[in-house]
């Protein structure tokens, strides 16, 4: 039994880590979060170069065939830096589910150039009333000819403003919740009746609000089976939601060390803050909710890996506890940066709106621990 | 990463669970259970335990210990905990018999070691007094040295089981001028000197375990001095880690917790089962989550334990989350009794009462409350964390 990164992973994480040290201050994020795409592409060309957009991929596309602890050591230096570019909706999300469903024409068309960095994707998967019911959908695909006719609305599509092409959940028989009866399908994002809207969100990245109407899909792009879209969606939210645990517990860990370090050095009534016993039991308290954390990510990721069958109780039962752990980190973060913390100047207050976000991403702690709930207790 | 047990670990299990089953059984068990028995069937089992070779897995080989390295000390622990078998009695195997072998001289190495291993001696600890709690070196019971005795004169209190103990091992200031940690001894008593009084403490789960001990001109021989005088907080220092091994009691809170969730699924509530309250289900996988969380934070310390680190001030992280973890259990499992959680006494026969697990909720529900405050309250762990982990 062991919990040490192979030297692979060690280097990568060292790769990474190194990139956001030299490359990737709060200042230069700022810009970038200022910028009309609110990422670089630029950056993400730099990210093909260094390997990160191969690691999950399978070898036989040219990616590196890495494990769920790959991306979990890319996962949490990204949330130490805050990193704007879409890896989550390009690589994790629209590359998961090309990787695990897309046929084989597709992944050969695609996976590689996902690799090179030359074509951005977006999971299209949200729509306005769905809250985090994955199966929550209206949008419509009708069989017509050879192929789909497109018809609904998708909201907050990470990345949706400037992916290339999109997977699509779409209905294809049944009621607006059934489990059953939802297809994916590939679309370019520049197919005829199709309009975006983008928008900005807390934590600075930019998404989309995207209308299909009457948009044409041939039957080859259905993505894995038809009406059996919804266990492949499952899959890859499920692997996505421990990369996202993985980019919480970087930003905990950076909120945690920032304001340790703040209480050393802030004098009030002559002396440092962190000597004061009633801060530094809080400090503790966030520690020990960092330490927690960590250890559940471990434990939905071996789990993962290990091709366990408690994988699902693992995943909701980690997203209750970044969240609790979460709220709790950013809560004494701010609070113990006294007014400073309140302002935009300080990167604390954007590592929190980071955080919040990822809370609520694939369901908030509450959903998942009614899942949690329902999978240990229901008879 | 890589969460699975070699297969030699998995044999060792096997091994160590055949034993639990055949070994531990019901007669013992009953006697356990029973206040007249107690004592007797502990040594019974303990010297179960001893002929197995299995009483000491912290101990030495060279000193009669078991030679298990980390992980198979886990699997023990995992196993023996998980099987519902109570700990040996630790103030001898776990607490002053390490002190003894690690730091008293050849003669008390033979003449105590084996006696704790045999469970011939039932030892006690007398380390806290009425004044000295988490603040334990402000201790004021005072050892006069007077020719080839030492003469002791105070109180300790909190002595589990004082009223069973042959010996006691106490802590007692011989000197008062510099800093308090620095006058302080390390001394074996003898429970039948003259001058030693017992007196029971009833506790707030109306059992009797706990005792005030005082002692009255008690004379003890220089001989039974550990190490040297003035030097007695280093000893007690180095057997605080010693106590916290497995500190975080993990196994016991998951035990404790199916055992939850069975007594609420058998509960009824306005027709439905109370397992399938969502705000019953809430508390619950509060607890659960949490729980999911420190046992694999207890296998990354063992993790690195077993790699060569040194559980430093992670194992107050594990005191600190393991005690609130277990009080937690303790009290939902009590709330699940409802009105039986106020049961008294066992002398209705669970049947005639309609209820069978009430009153044993309530009392490990009320004992447990000592948890958070013994072996450094978890105020004090924080303390340690924050200097030692946060440098504050």
């Amino acid at each position: 039994m062991n919990f040490e990164f192979s030297e692979e992973q060690g280097m990568l994480r060292d790769s990474v880590a190194r990139y956001i040290q030299d490359s990737y201050d709060f200042d230069t994020r700022r810009k970038i979060a200022a910028s009309e795409e609110a990422m670089s592409r630029a950056n993400w060309q730099t990210f093909a170069e260094l390997g990160w957009l191969s690691v999950p991929f399978a070898e036989e596309h040219g990616g590196f065939g890495g494990s769920p602890v790959d991306t979990m050591v890319v996962m949490e230096e990204f949330g130490k830096g805050l990193v704007l570019e879409p890896y989550l909706a390009t690589v994790l999300l629209f590359g998961g589910l090309l990787q695990r469903g897309g046929t084989v024409e597709q992944q050969a068309e695609l996976i590689p150039r996902i690799i090179e960095g030359g074509c951005l994707g977006a999971f299209a998967y949200l729509e306005r009333q769905s809250r985090y019911e994955l199966a929550d959908i209206k949008t419509t695909a009708s069989a017509q000819g050879d192929g789909f006719v497109l018809n609904g609305e998708k909201v907050v599509v990470f990345n949706g403003a400037s992916a290339d092409q999109l997977i699509v959940s779409a209905r294809t028989r049944g009621e607006q919740a059934d489990q059953d009866g939802i297809t994916l399908l590939l679309v370019p994002a520049d197919a005829a009746g199709i309009e975006r809207r983008s928008y900005r969100l807390m934590d600075g990245q930019l998404v989309a609000n995207i209308v299909f109407k009457d948009v044409q899909v041939p039957a080859a792009n259905v993505l894995g089976e038809q009406h059996a879209g919804l266990a492949l969606i499952t899959d890859v939210v499920t692997a996505a939601n421990i990369a996202l645990a993985a980019e919480a517990l970087g930003i905990m860990g950076q909120l945690n060390a920032k304001t340790l370090e703040y209480t050393k050095t802030r004098k009030q009534f002559g002396v440092a803050i962190g000597s004061f016993q009633a801060l530094q039991h809080r400090m503790v308290d966030t520690f020990m909710a960092y330490e927690q954390t960590k250890s559940l990510l471990y434990r939905a990721v071996c789990e993962l890996d290990g091709g366990g069958d408690d994988v699902a109780a693992c995943v909701h039962a980690l997203k209750v506890m970044v969240e609790r752990s979460g709220r709790k980190i950013l809560g004494e973060a701010i609070q113990l940066h006294g007014g400073m913390g309140i302002t935009d100047e300080l990167d604390i207050g954007h590592y929190v709106k980071r955080l919040l976000m990822i809370n609520t991403t694939f369901g908030n702690g509450d959903y998942h621990q009614a899942q949690f709930n329902q999978l240990r207790y229901s008879a | 990463m890589d969460t699975s047990f070699a297969p030699e670990d998995l044999a060792f299990r096997d091994e160590v669970r055949a034993f639990f089953a055949e070994a531990y059984d019901a007669e013992l068990q009953a006697r356990l259970n029973k206040l007249d028995t107690f004592k007797d069937a502990v040594i019974d089992w303990q010297k179960r335990l001893y002929q197995q070779g299995w009483i000491a897995p912290g101990w030495p080989k060279e000193h009669g210990g078991t030679g298990w390295n980390a992980t198979q000390k886990f699997i023990y622990e995992t196993e023996r905990t998980a099987a519902g078998i109570r700990d040996v009695i630790p103030f001898g195997l776990n607490m002053v018999g390490p002190v003894i072998y690690e730091f008293g001289n050849q003669e008390q190495k033979e003449r105590f070691l084996p006696r704790i291993l045999q469970s011939e001696d039932w030892w006690c600890q007398g380390y806290s007094e009425p004044g000295a709690g988490s603040d334990l070196a402000s201790l004021k019971t005072k050892a006069v040295r007077e020719g080839d005795e030492y003469v002791v004169t105070g109180a300790k209190i909190w002595t589990s089981y004082a009223q069973y103990a042959d010996w006691i091992f106490c802590l007692v200031r011989t000197n008062s001028d510099g800093k308090k940690q620095e006058g302080i001894s390390f001394l074996l008593i003898d429970m039948k000197s003259p001058g030693i009084k017992v007196n029971p403490i009833v506790s707030i789960d109306n059992h009797y375990s706990l005792n005030e001990v005082e002692f009255n001109d008690v004379r003890v021989p220089v001989a039974n001095l550990i190490g040297e005088q003035d030097k007695g907080w280093t000893y007690a220092k180095a057997l605080l880690a010693h106590e916290r091994t497995a500190i975080a009691g993990v196994a016991d809170s998951k035990r404790n917790l199916a055992q939850t969730r069975e007594f609420a699924g058998r509960e009824v509530n306005g027709g439905k089962s109370l397992l399938s309250d969502p705000l019953f289900q809430k508390r619950l996988s509060d607890i659960e989550i949490e729980l999911m969380a420190l046992e694999y934070t207890e296998l990354r310390v063992l993790a690195s334990v077993a790699s060569g680190g040194a559980p430093g001030a992670e194992s107050s992280l594990l005191k600190i989350k393991g005690t609130e973890v277990q009080q937690a259990v303790q009290e939902l499992k009590m709330e699940v009794a409802a009105y039986y959680q106020g049961v008294l006494l066992n002398d209705l026969a669970p049947e005639k009462l309609g209820h069978d697990f009430g009153s044993q909720a309530r009392q490990s529900y009320m004992y447990g409350r000592a948890a958070t405050i013994y072996g450094g309250s978890n105020e004090v762990q924080k303390n340690v964390i924050a200097k030692a982990v946060l440098g504050l």
